[in-house]
């Protein structure tokens, strides 16, 4: 008999969508990812490459380019012809401007900073001027016969190039006239395709213009002359993307057989000064298309079809062997998209349009400890809810389910729905709360409270709203405003068991704590340089257990304001040398509910069980143990024995959560079954099959 | 003559694939490697035109001297570096290092200094020295100051390059690729991962490649790739890409001359072009027929040459077309037929590629042919059970050829066929008459013919360990016309269901001796009643053979226990037996000699003796330290004329025998200067132009311009070869077409000394001429008899014109036949 019942659940089937874009910003060292919905994610990369915003999607905004302009600002094009901006403090779309030019291919930002330039359906490339708080169109470039796929400025800012259908034209950028055009050769190892389509260019400072195409080819032209100066063939299929270090040293391609080429500039011979771009190392870190890649100063960035986000440090630039030196794959979002019902042993599924509702399986059966049970009666899926599709179908940016089972809330970019669930036997009716307050309009994070009587919203305004929940009805309690002068979205909040305590926690600030008897502000966790990746109030103690980015675990008491024993203990020792490289946040944390002592907490790929009463490891002892102790005389693994017990049985790991003191859920998503989703990649003759 | 010692001597045959091979600067010539000798051959006609011998052990590395393309460097186990010009054969320089060299190395502008791989310490740790060749006008000379270079190489020159002109080398051993520059005496190490998993242990170097113009380095590795290396002035910002084709190790690379593209060839049988160093571009040459050992690319850069396991040697042209193939004898296979003679080319056959039988020329040293008796095509994969050549025999006259085939894949599946080739005088060749699967339910143990000469049905018994023998005999096919042959089962014996081991007919074919395990039967062949049997309780019957001519009453037999017997078939009694553990037992066709070679820890002894008496003729100890596998007498074209006891039996036949390590040995009596082979001796001769009959002809050209010859090179010797045919179409033919001037100029001059012969004579008859003219006249001046004897271009014109008033009437009739012949075919050369 084992410690825990485990419901292992499969039938999550999420499909994280495809990525079209990266964009990465130096200034901030942060990473813009836009997926094929629509949907905006932006990473921090100094913080353990934490996904720390995004924006959520909609189905008519896919986007085809992402920059970041002026340092700090992004902003997206795609088909329906618009230019976003988005706001990162508020975690929302400023404005979109349309740019009348029909679907927009390409953007991209100049080398200042102060200039946006897109590139249009009907060929024509629009210059943009930014303002402080908006853009404004300044005049159009010679119209092209066919679509703009792809711009790149020169360092200068005098010249540009653009990638269109059979040809790279090279404009001037103060009179807007085309200076040379570069046509491509259709052919591709004997064989002439119908056209090829530029889906990269970039322009260097020595005037060189590197483009690539469809018919699988890497060129390098010469501006000045516009002449064909070296062709590398690397693919059978499309070259999709190219990025270009700062320096001009090395360049990236991704290919749609899901390779990520690696081209350097290396001297010929050591005498001579004479350089070369050679292309050196591959990469086959995806599958499908690789649609986009980016250049950072010390990694590959690369993303596609697949849905994988790969970063993969180039080790000459590394100066440390550390975790920063490891190839990250990134497929899961950093948060939660499953919550629970404890008492009716529900699990709400959050998926890009709709939400399924799912009760838990049930067995009688007993068996030993690590023993697959019999189900006696199989899971069921109670509810299928579909997102209301008045303003175009906007992506859920998130949801909740009661702890009572029988309220469920979600939330749209600009709209948000609670709605009652009634259980009748076997049947479900399910009413919507209408006449919601206006202010309620989108919300990052939504919590009830542990007896379902209260409703937490954080809103993308910054205020968090408490909402009083009666059977069928609501009253609205009381909104916490932010902090006088900040606009900071809190988009992590956690409630104390007992109902007196809510958590709050923004993108970079530290954790809020509110006082939910007096309405009023508890004290503030002193702010850390890394975010909070997951949350939660102990039940009895009231000790708020935040984790960030880097892996570490505080415990602050709330009633003492001040860091626990533990806590001290911990920061004291320093955490385990593996435990600080693990590379994916911990995105949940639950409590023990007869043990005050265990904290339980995981990221995608582990399930740790934290005893604070045993001593913690140090860099000597072994983190991992692979398997519990069976017998438990035994003294060696007594000793042994320290605060962390690790499993890693369960990956990747979506949700974990404990239903009752002997129950255990767990959501995988394995990889395969994604893949299996996907379309079919472009086919290889693999040798030996 | 005078009879000499028999020495045991290597007869050819030696590995052609040990390095790479060396093109001349103008690609004209391809020198090997072969054994203790270098070869050089023709690129043009795979012909050999000359041996350098002077190493007095395996000849490791060959290299054209960078200072003067008209001579070679080559360095040898014996320790020392010779220095040859190669267009005569002459040994320049010896100078001598010391320890066993492994490999050498001269960077293009390394004035006198080479690059050695000698061994520091047992078992595999190699350095690489340099040595500095003191300048000296004697023929020796002692060169042993070395000057430690790199530490731990690997001992193949595959594994070391020099790059950018000798500024660096490059070498790779296991898991590491090192590179030193020899001017800031600066070492940069690269380490590739070895250990973690299956799939980096087949990281590991096989061999290395610096791009001739470029700081590039080329890496072979065990699992395929080939790794291209920059920017390797840096342990740290270094940069590789990957090429990957092979699916098996790299095993050699090579970059053009201009660099543009890199070669390399593997177990695929495939040599690779990858253009521009890109993955994308890359050419194939396929079907190379075995592994590629070496690539080279000659200086010039049209030609490439691949060398490959089969000791063969691919010419290769710049646009991938293969041009020449020179083919040693074939070696890296299990010899399961053992040796055999072809009676009608008196040709070495034996196990050549898979699935083929070789004919190899003994005295040209050179393959004759391969016959395809599997017709399967061969696929080169690690774990593949293939179907392997098992048995081979020829008939008496050799118009018949039975092979067995066969292919276990576990012991109760066993696929076996038989074929059985006709020898067919139109094509010249063997062609497939009977295939017969599954002759027996088990391996076959022996096959062999009848011997009778102008028997009219030849007859082929099996033997197999299915416990019975099997007679064939050709017999009418199913064919309506009744013109079909084919072979069918005659008689199907057994003895008590042992197995059947060895089969053997007497010399008349009277009799068939067949051994079951312990006992030898002997059947009648008319009735195929059981005559008698013998049985010494002696162990397995091992060799079964009967004696010839004086002796064919024996019956010879050797067991597992070491007993060697001798019966005799008129008293069916054993005649001797005597304790020898004998591992080959041959009767010699032509004699009654039966060699025997005797296994003993020692190494392996030869035994001659004649069945008729258990005493040996002749004794040789230890003529080889290994086991001898197979061996055979090869019948003599000039019978020798010894005439002590002991030698004797050389004068048929020659015994030729293979050991463990596959080494093809003879015995001689002759010194090894007199071994030199007559036609390359010939070839030698031609070489240095002025003795072919052409050259004759150009000669007496020249001296009619002239009107008088000078009497030059009278020392030197040729053996016009005595044909019935005309010599100088003989030697047209034969003489390789690099050698001869250009065909108009020939044509005019060949048929003006063909056919204006009341002026001058033509010389290809001097030869015949002479002859007949000490048939007639016996009192011949003692300059003539010379010319007889040298056939010389040395004559005066007052001999050529006493020999032209002496014209007889034979020869008008055979210069008549000479304007008959069509010469149409000169036009189109």
């Amino acid at each position: 008999m084992g410690e825990f019942k485990v419901h292992r659940v499969r039938f999550f089937n999420y499909v994280p969508s495809g990525i079209r874009c990266v964009a990465y910003n130096n200034q901030s060292n942060r990473l813009a990812v836009s997926r094929t919905d629509g949907t905006v994610e932006i990473y921090n990369l100094s913080a353990n490459y934490f996904q720390e915003k995004f924006f959520p999607g909609h189905e008519s905004r896919a986007t085809e380019a992402l920059c970041w302009a002026e340092g700090q600002r992004l902003f997206s094009a795609g088909l329906n012809g618009e230019i976003l901006e988005y706001d990162l403090q508020a975690l929302n779309i400023k404005y979109a401007l349309d740019a009348f030019g029909g679907p927009i291919w390409s953007m991209t930002a100049s080398p200042s900073g102060s200039q946006l330039l897109v590139g249009c359906e009907d060929g024509s490339v629009k210059l943009f001027e930014l303002t402080p708080d908006k853009i404004q169109f300044a005049r159009n470039f010679d119209r092209q016969k066919s679509r703009i796929l792809s711009l790149s400025w020169h360092p200068a800012g005098t010249h540009i190039a653009a990638g269109s259908i059979d040809y790279v034209s090279v404009f001037d950028v103060k009179s807007g006239s085309i200076v040379r055009k570069m046509v491509l050769d259709r052919q591709h190892l004997g064989v002439t395709k119908s056209r090829c389509i530029v889906w990269g260019v970039a322009f260097l400072s020595d005037g060189t213009v590197i483009s690539v195409d469809s018919v699988g080819k890497v060129q390098l032209w010469d501006s000045a002359t516009g002449t064909l100066v070296k062709s590398h063939v690397i693919a059978n299929a499309d070259v999709q993307s190219i990025a270009v270090a700062d320096q001009e040293d090395s360049f990236v391609v991704g290919t749609a057989e899901g390779t990520v080429f690696h081209f350097q500039l290396v001297p010929v011979t050591s005498s001579s000064s004479e350089k070369q771009w050679v292309r050196t190392k591959p990469f086959q870190h995806h599958t499908h298309d690789v649609r986009t890649v980016a250049h950072s100063p010390t990694a590959l960035i690369s993303g596609g079809t697949d849905t994988h986000l790969v970063i993969r440090p180039l080790m000459e630039k590394v100066e440390v062997k550390n975790y920063d030196a490891a190839l990250r794959k990134i497929t899961f979002p950093h948060r939660r998209l499953i919550s629970c019902s404890k008492r009716r042993q529900l699990l709400l599924f959050q998926f890009a349009h709709h939400l399924e509702l799912w009760r838990l399986g049930s067995t009688v059966a007993t068996g030993k400890n690590g023993d697959t049970l019999p189900l006696s009666k199989n899971a069921d899926h109670l509810l299928h809810l579909k997102t209301k599709v008045r303003k175009g179908p906007e992506n859920i940016s998130c949801s909740c389910v009661s702890p009572c089972g029988s309220w469920i809330a979600y939330s749209t970019a600009s709209r948000f729905f609670l709605y009652r669930v009634k259980y009748e036997r076997d049947n479900i009716s399910l009413q919507r709360v209408s006449k919601m307050p206006a202010f309620l309009r989108s919300a990052l994070h939504i919590l009830f409270s542990e007896d379902s009587t209260k409703l937490f919203v954080a809103s993308n305004q910054g205020s968090l709203h408490i909402i009083h929940l009666l059977e069928g009805n609501f009253k609205h309690l009381h909104t916490f405003q932010p902090q006088s002068g900040t606009v900071e979205a809190m988009c992590l909040l956690a409630v104390s068991p007992d109902g007196n305590w809510l958590a709050a926690s923004g993108t970079s600030a530290g954790v809020h704590v509110y006082d939910l008897n007096h309405l009023k502000l508890h004290c503030t966790v002193p702010a850390y340089n890394f975010p909070v990746t997951a949350l939660a109030i102990a039940p009895n103690t009231n000790n708020l257990v935040i984790a960030h980015s880097d892996q570490q675990v505080f415990e602050f008491s709330i009633p003492d304001k001040q860091y626990t024993e533990w806590s001290r203990a911990v920061q004291k020792q320093g955490l385990h040398q593996l435990w600080l490289q693990r590379d994916t946040p911990i995105t949940h944390i639950s409590f023990h509910p007869k043990r005050p002592t265990h904290i339980l907490l995981h990221d995608t790929y582990m399930f740790c069980l934290i005893d604070k009463s045993l001593p913690l490891p140090n860099d000597k002892t072994m983190l991992y143990n692979p398997l519990p102790p069976k017998n438990e005389s035994d003294v060696f693994l007594r000793r042994t024995a320290h605060a962390f017990k690790i499993s890693k049985i369960y990956k990747p790991l979506l949700f974990m959560d404990l239903l009752d003191e002997r129950t255990l859920v767990a959501v995988e998503r394995p990889l395969d079954d994604i893949i299996a989703q996907l379309p079919p990649p472009i086919k290889k003759k693999k040798f030996g099959t | 003559m005078v009879e000499e010692r028999v020495r045991v001597v290597r007869c050819g045959g030696s590995l052609l694939n040990f390095r790479r091979a060396v093109f001349s600067a103008d690609s004209k010539y391809i020198f090997c490697v072969s054994g203790d000798f270098i070869k050089v051959y023709s690129s043009t006609t795979e012909e050999c035109v000359h041996v350098l011998h002077g190493h007095k052990n395996l000849v490791s590395g060959i290299l054209l001297n960078p200072n003067n393309h008209l001579q070679l460097y080559s360095c040898s186990f014996d320790g020392t570096i010779k220095l040859w010009d190669y267009l005569d054969g002459i040994l320049i320089k010896t100078f001598t290092v010391g320890p066993k060299l492994h490999a050498l190395f001269i960077p293009p502008h390394a004035e006198d200094s080479v690059f050695l791989t000698i061994l520091k310490e047992d078992p595999d740790v190699f350095q690489l020295v340099s040595v500095k060749l003191p300048k000296s006008s004697s023929q020796n000379v002692e060169a042993r100051e070395r000057t430690f270079v790199l530490d731990y190489v690997n001992r193949s020159p595959k594994c070391i390059d020099f790059g950018n002109e000798g500024d660096y080398i490059a070498a790779v051993r296991d898991f590491y690729l090192s590179v030193y520059f020899l001017k800031k005496k600066k070492t940069c190490n690269f380490t590739l991962p070895s250990t973690k998993n299956k799939k980096n242990a087949r990281n590991r170097f096989t061999c290395v490649a610096c791009h001739p113009k470029e700081d590039c380095i080329a890496s072979g590795h065990m699992d395929g790739k080939i790794r291209l290396w920059r920017n390797f002035h840096d342990e740290k910002q270094y940069t590789y890409t990957c090429l990957h084709w092979h699916h098996d190790m790299v095993m050699d690379l090579a970059f053009t001359v201009s660099g543009s593209s890199l070669l390399s060839g593997g177990r695929e049988c495939v040599l690779v072009e990858w253009r521009d160093g890109a993955e994308k571009n890359k050419e194939f040459l396929p079907r190379l027929g075995s592994t590629i050992e070496h690539i080279s690319v000659s200086p010039a850069g049209d030609l490439f040459c691949t060398s490959h396991s089969d000791n063969k040697i691919t010419v290769i042209q710049r646009n991938l077309d293969a041009c020449a193939v020179i083919q040693g004898l074939v070696k890296d296979r299990s010899i399961s037929t053992g040796l055999m003679v072809d009676p009608k080319t008196k040709a070495l056959v034996l196990n050549g590629k898979p699935g083929h039988l070789q004919f190899y020329s003994l005295q040209g040293d050179k393959q004759l042919y391969n016959l395809d008796i599997i017709q399967q095509e061969y696929i080169n994969d690690d774990g593949l059970i293939q179907i392997e050549l098992k048995k081979a025999a020829f008939s008496h006259s050799g118009t018949w050829l039975a092979t067995v085939e066969q292919r276990q894949e576990n012991p109760s599946e066993l696929e076996m066929q038989m074929k059985l080739w006709v020898y067919s005088k139109k094509t010249q060749g063997f062609s497939l008459n009977t295939k017969i699967a599954m002759p027996h339910d088990d391996h076959i143990t022996a096959l062999c013919f009848n011997n009778a000469e102008n028997y009219e049905r030849p007859m082929l018994v099996t033997a197999s360990r299915d416990g019975h023998f099997k007679v064939w005999v050709l017999a009418d096919d199913s064919d309506i016309y009744k013109k079909a042959i084919g072979w069918t089962c005659d008689f199907v014996g057994s003895y008590h269901k042992y197995q059947a081991t060895n089969c053997c007919f007497s010399e008349d074919s009277s009799l068939l001796a067949v051994s079951f395990e312990e006992i030898v039967t002997v059947w009648d062949s008319e009735t195929w009643e059981l005559k008698c049997t013998f049985c010494q309780r002696a162990g397995k019957i091992r060799h079964l053979c009967f004696g010839r001519l004086t002796c064919s009453k024996f019956l010879l037999g050797t067991t597992e226990n070491a007993i060697l017997c001798c019966w005799n078939l008129l008293s069916c009694s054993l005649q001797w037996s005597a304790k020898l553990n004998v591992s080959v037992l041959e009767a010699d066709p032509y004699s009654d000699h039966v060699a025997a070679v005797m296994q003993s820890a020692a190494g392996s002894d030869l035994f001659v003796f004649k069945p008729s008496e258990p005493r040996p003729l002749y004794v040789q100890r230890t003529i080889s330290r290994e086991e001898v596998q197979w061996g055979v007498f090869v019948p003599r074209d000039v019978p020798e004329s010894f005439t002590s006891e002991a030698h004797q039996w050389l004068n048929r036949s020659q015994f030729y025998f293979l050991t463990q390590s596959q080494c093809l040995l003879t015995f001689s009596t002759k010194s090894p200067e007199e071994k030199l082979t007559p036609t390359s001796k010939q070839l030698l001769a031609e070489e240095s132009l002025p003795t072919t009959p052409f050259s004759l002809i150009l000669g007496k050209h020249r001296q009619q311009q002239d009107a008088r010859s000078s009497e030059t090179s009278e020392n030197e010797l040729v053996q016009l070869p005595l044909t019935e045919n005309i010599p100088a179409i003989n030697e047209l033919l034969h003489t390789p077409a690099h050698v001869l001037p250009s065909a108009s100029f020939l044509c005019s001059l060949f048929v003006n000394s063909l056919l204006l012969s009341k002026e001058t004579k033509s010389a290809e008859e001097v030869p015949d001429e002479v002859d007949m003219e000490e048939n007639k006249d016996s009192d011949d001046s003692d300059e003539e008899n010379d010319v007889t004897e040298k056939a010389q271009e040395t004559h005066n014109t007052d001999l050529r014109d006493d020999v032209i008033h002496q014209l007889s009437k034979y020869e008008e009739k055979e210069l008549r036949k000479f304007r008959k012949v069509d010469y149409s075919w000169l036009a189109a050369l």
